[in-house]
């Protein structure tokens, strides 16, 4: 048995649940649509664009005579400083603007995403500014990568 | 009892309208370049405004339209009674630090974005009630301390989304004054918080919009007034996706706001600027207003104005948390 009060505010409840469903489908109606191809192209050109140059350093640096191993490595440290050097210099916010994923994706990405924290947060000192905020944005990257990779060294040593 | 200067259920009409007889805006390179970049007071060709931190800068910004306020209305800062201000910073930090250089009465404010027009009412109220000569009110933004605050550092590569605003940098300041010549603050209505659940930070003009519109038609119910008896109504920073909203709440219930509804956000840029949706922040209305609205009224191109500042009463905390966007809008009719 529902008490007469009770009942008035399942109502207002209720009301006030409808009048916030109908404001929100009102929103999704007049708010713009995200331009799905044109991002798409624009993260494949830019995001292709990286990869290339990475594959041209790897190439440069197998053709100069080091191992795959220590060229994969050393290709990686030279993408990582020219993302680290294009965020310091302002660029590569301006380019991620036209390449949403296809430049937040590639290494040069999770570079822009430790330097430009460190850059931001470095007026409030380099322990408790720069240092611990360097990871603002990279730092679940980070958790999840080390969970994953504990998770699938498990598995690669249950089944052999 | 009943007090005597209420009119309706949240409209207050002044006995004695309080006069803005100074006004200063001083904004960074953006909004320098932006169209009414012929209306602001300063404008800084660089957005550290020779600080060494984005939030020094910000209260430059702030210390200097103070200093040129007082000075437009031939006053100095030991006349003023009240100081009010605010701004978007965490603990209101650039309207406090400007303080320490203004030697009367200061009150801090946080109405987020909307908090020129929380000022103005306020500042209107206690000249008209006898409590001030003078009452200086002010607010400040800044696009740097509000994108680290509530968003990303500036440097992260980060593609916005098109509903996403670009906020003011910059700083408005107002003096109120008992008697004098210029635009009068002849009514307020303080707003009360509408949330209808929007949890979509980047979207702060649909979060706005229903508080705005709520305000709007409080303001006109409680003065008997319609729509068309301003010249303009302008709220504060609902930019292209919340001023849409507006029209079409207004719309469902019989108002029509097609012709002399504006918004502050829509003003202060060109679509060109990059700004995706449109300007935000508490110098949003705070420049449009003290810029362009009021001098537009001393021209005598605007004979009445109904302002409105429009505030996201969300924090970066509540927003993690899942929470709703509480809105808020406080609205000012300015007479000649």
């Amino acid at each position: 048995m529902i008490e007469p009060n009770e009942l008035e505010h399942q109502i207002a409840i209720e009301r006030k649940l409808y009048e916030q469903k109908e404001y929100q489908d009102l929103v999704k109606k007049i708010k713009p649509k995200v331009p799905v191809l044109r991002n798409i192209i624009g993260a494949f050109l830019v995001g292709g664009t990286i990869c290339l140059i990475g594959q041209i350093i790897l190439d440069g640096f197998i053709a100069w005579g080091l191992t795959a191993r220590a060229a994969i490595g050393s290709t990686a440290a030279v993408m990582i400083f020219l993302g680290s050097l294009a965020t310091g210099l302002g660029i590569y916010d301006n380019l991620a603007k036209f390449a949403g994923a296809g430049s937040i994706v590639p290494i040069t990405g999770f570079a822009n995403s430790i330097v430009a924290p460190a850059l931001e947060f470095k007026s409030e000192g380099y322990v408790f500014g720069l240092s611990s905020k360097m990871f603002l944005v990279a730092g679940p990257v980070l958790t999840f990568g080390f969970i994953v990779s504990v998770i699938i060294g498990l598995i690669y040593y249950l089944i052999p | 009892m009943t007090a005597p200067k209420r009119i309706g259920k949240q409209t207050v009409a002044f006995a004695n309208p309080p006069v803005i007889i100074g006004r200063a805006t001083v904004v960074g390179p953006k909004e320098g370049k932006g169209p009414l970049k012929d209306y602001y007071d300063l404008i800084a060709e660089d957005p550290y405004f020779n600080a060494d931190t984005w939030e020094k800068a910000e209260y430059k910004f702030f210390e200097k339209a103070v200093q040129l306020a007082v000075e437009k209305a031939n006053l100095t800062m030991d006349d003023l009674n009240y100081f009010l201000a605010g701004d978007l910073t965490n603990q209101i930090i650039s309207a406090t630090f400007t303080a320490r250089g203004v030697p009367v009465p200061y009150l801090g404010l946080y109405g987020a974005c909307s908090t020129m027009y929380e000022g103005l009412a306020l500042g209107a109220m206690l000249v008209d009630g006898g409590f001030a000569d003078y009452v200086l009110a002010g607010v400040s933004s800044h696009y740097s301390t509000a994108e680290r605050q509530f968003r990303f550092p500036t440097e992260q590569g980060v593609q916005r989304n098109l509903s996403s605003q670009w906020t003011v940098t910059g700083s408005a300041a107002l003096v109120l004054a008992a008697q004098g010549q210029g635009p009068k603050v002849t009514h307020a209505t303080v707003g009360k918080i509408v949330d209808l659940g929007v949890t979509d930070n980047t979207d702060m003009g649909a979060a706005m919009a229903p508080a705005a519109f709520d305000t709007i038609k409080q303001h006109l119910e409680d003065t008997g007034r319609e729509p068309d008896y301003y010249d303009l109504i302008v709220t504060g920073d609902l930019a292209r996706i919340g001023h849409r909203l507006v029209q079409a709440l207004a719309e469902k219930q019989g108002l029509d706001l097609s012709k002399n509804y504006t918004d502050c956000g829509l003003l202060v840029y060109d679509p060109s600027q990059d700004v995706h949706a449109g300007g935000s922040g508490c110098a949003c209305s705070g420049v449009v207003t003290a810029g362009f609205l009021l001098q537009e009224m001393e021209a005598g191109r605007y004979q009445r104005i109904l302002g409105l500042g429009t505030g996201a009463l969300h924090s970066p905390i509540s927003s993690q948390q899942g929470e709703s966007v509480p809105g808020i809008a406080h609205a000012v009719a300015i007479e000649l």
